[in-house]
């Protein structure tokens, strides 16, 4: 009943791990059963090995967090050689998330994904706690309409990209990611944000901004996410906030085809057992027999 | 040892010093000290969990010592006896102890002090020999409670006890084959250079900002001579001798 079929790829319910919360897995394989999910995107890879930014990288803010992580990340050689063997015993679909600093990483890193055994790409043009790459190619159509093109080239894979809530027009941006390539989007990465120490005087951040996550961003991403499904013809993923199964019913009834769960797996790790479950709670009650009866009916 | 995470009643939580509070949970675990939980008070109005270190573990209990410092170690501190409290662990590596019969010291700073009570009294089990240099700003606490075979050095910046300075200024490593220490980095760094001059091991406990605990977020991060390591999971504890610490 739950289970919903994303560019050609089937999920056996709509709930994934979203990138940078989830690692490759195995650190929430001890808190519960991974095959139950519907599918997880791994930590932001890059081609070359990342250390990630320094100094303090996360900050809690009412109802969330703000992080400057930095994509660190093994590099994605090491991912495949290390992660990913352990990711695909997992019975559950595998998104790697590609990120870069230039075009030319990105299609490098495409092209080994390519070539491995995960089940989709997430293009990731909406990282914003790097100073080179990552979200730069998220905030004007035409540098997204770039990346995607030369990526797009490389990978015969499924293809969604991850927009950026900073993106100058949303509702632009996946149009164009849709007219480039792109076989679905998904939607919000962090908002850009930032917070200072008033008795040091500094910002918290060593990059003075950094990302906005967590339940305070839910509803504007919800608003962009059924601003967007109205506009595309691609599957959309919604992401945003969502802590609960009644946020992932909305985001659903909004437009998405699945949702991506992020910052609360921190709050409690088996969040998204908690969300299957009221998901398909609320199907039987309410008289849903399909995710695609649910989707898109507001 | 996988982690558990739970609901867990609390038994006692009790104001011990001006803004320093113990909290002894229900919990079954085989915990080692320098490991940690994240705490969390169900419908919190603070988001993220708190991680705790161990201040004292038995097969069916944890005691965790905090200092009251921000919103959700108040709330903690407001918590009563019966409540239940969301906790994950044990979390993070330990104080590698698996030696014996050796001249050891354990150095804290401030709160600092709650892991390394429970790292002298097992340490002492061991056979050990265990000198206790512990550094306050005011009032000492918890200085009391150590084993008598251990023996105590306490300072306090404002000279209300023991030392009148830093606990650095009275510890010598050279005394010693092995070194412990958890407190303000700045101590730390003096404590892990003094024993890097003399070659003598040096197990440092990091404190870090973190969200999930477990290694997947890695925000939590120190800088050391490998690159980036996860406090959460590669530590708390590292070598002193790896370690980048900046002030």
């Amino acid at each position: 009943m739950t289970e919903t079929k994303i560019c050609g790829i089937n999920f056996k319910n709509p709930v994934i791990a979203a990138s940078g919360t989830f690692g490759f897995g195995r650190e929430f394989s001890q808190a519960y059963d991974l095959s139950k999910l519907g599918g997880i995107c791994t930590k932001g890879l890059t081609f070359n090995p990342r250390q990630g930014n320094k100094g303090i990288r996360c900050c809690e803010t009412a109802s969330g967090m703000i992080n400057s992580v930095g994509l660190q990340n093994p590099g994605i050689q090491s991912f495949l050689d290390n992660d990913l063997a352990f990711m695909s015993s997992l019975n559950t679909v595998i998104i790697a998330n590609l990120s870069g600093s230039s075009i030319q990483e990105y299609v490098q890193g495409a092209e080994l994904l390519n070539s491995s055994n995960v089940d989709m790409i997430e293009l990731n043009i909406s990282c914003p706690n790097v100073k080179e790459g990552g979200m730069n190619f998220g905030i004007k159509t035409q540098s997204a309409a770039q990346v995607l093109g030369q990526v797009r080239k490389a990978v015969s894979k499924p293809l969604i990209v991850k927009l950026s809530p900073n993106a100058e027009d949303i509702v632009d941006m996946a149009v164009t990611c849709e007219k480039n390539g792109a076989d679905g989007i998904s939607l919000v990465n962090t908002f850009k944000a930032m917070a200072i120490d008033i008795y040091k005087r500094k910002p918290i951040f060593k990059n003075i901004t950094a990302g906005l996550s967590g339940p305070c961003i839910k509803p504007i991403a919800l608003r962009m996410v059924y601003e967007v499904s109205k506009a595309v013809n691609i599957p959309v993923i919604g992401m945003g906030g969502i802590s609960c199964w009644q946020d992932a019913v909305e985001f659903i009834m909004a437009g998405a085809c699945a949702v991506q769960i992020g910052t609360m797996n921190f709050i409690k790790p088996d969040i998204c057992l908690d969300i299957i479950n009221g998901i398909e709670t609320f199907m039987i009650k309410n008289n849903f027999k399909s995710i695609s009866e649910m989707k898109s009916i507001i | 040892m996988p982690y558990e995470y739970l609901k867990s009643n609390i038994i006692l939580n009790c104001k011990v010093s001006e803004d320093i509070f113990e909290m002894k949970v229900e919990f079954k675990s085989n915990t080692e000290p320098g490991q940690f939980f994240m705490l969390r008070k169900n419908d919190s109005p603070t988001f993220l969990s708190r991680p705790l270190s161990v201040y004292y573990a038995d097969k069916e209990t944890i005691s965790f010592l905090y200092q009251v410092k921000g919103k959700g170690t108040q709330l903690f501190s407001l918590m009563n006896p019966g409540e239940k409290i969301d906790i994950m662990g044990p979390l993070g590596n330990s104080f590698s102890t698996a030696f014996c019969g050796k001249k050891t010291a354990v150095i804290s700073g401030g709160i600092g002090i709650a892991p390394m009570v429970y790292l002298a009294q097992e340490l002492l089990k061991r056979d050990n020999s265990v000198d206790f240099y512990c550094g306050f700003k005011g009032m000492p606490y918890c200085t009391d409670i150590l084993d008598k075979k251990i023996k105590v050095f306490v300072s306090s910046q404002e000279g209300v006890a023991g030392h009148h300075g830093l606990i650095t200024e009275i510890f010598n490593p050279s005394a010693y084959e092995n070194v412990m220490t958890c407190g303000p980095v700045p101590m730390m760094k003096i404590v892990a250079n003094m024993c890097k001059e003399k070659n003598i091991p040096c197990q440092v406990s990091m404190e870090q900002h973190m969200a999930c605990g477990m290694g997947a977020c890695l925000v939590c991060t120190c800088e050391t001579e490998h690159g980036m390591k996860r406090v959460c999971k590669d530590g708390p504890v590292f070598d002193g001798k790896e370690l980048i610490m900046n002030d």
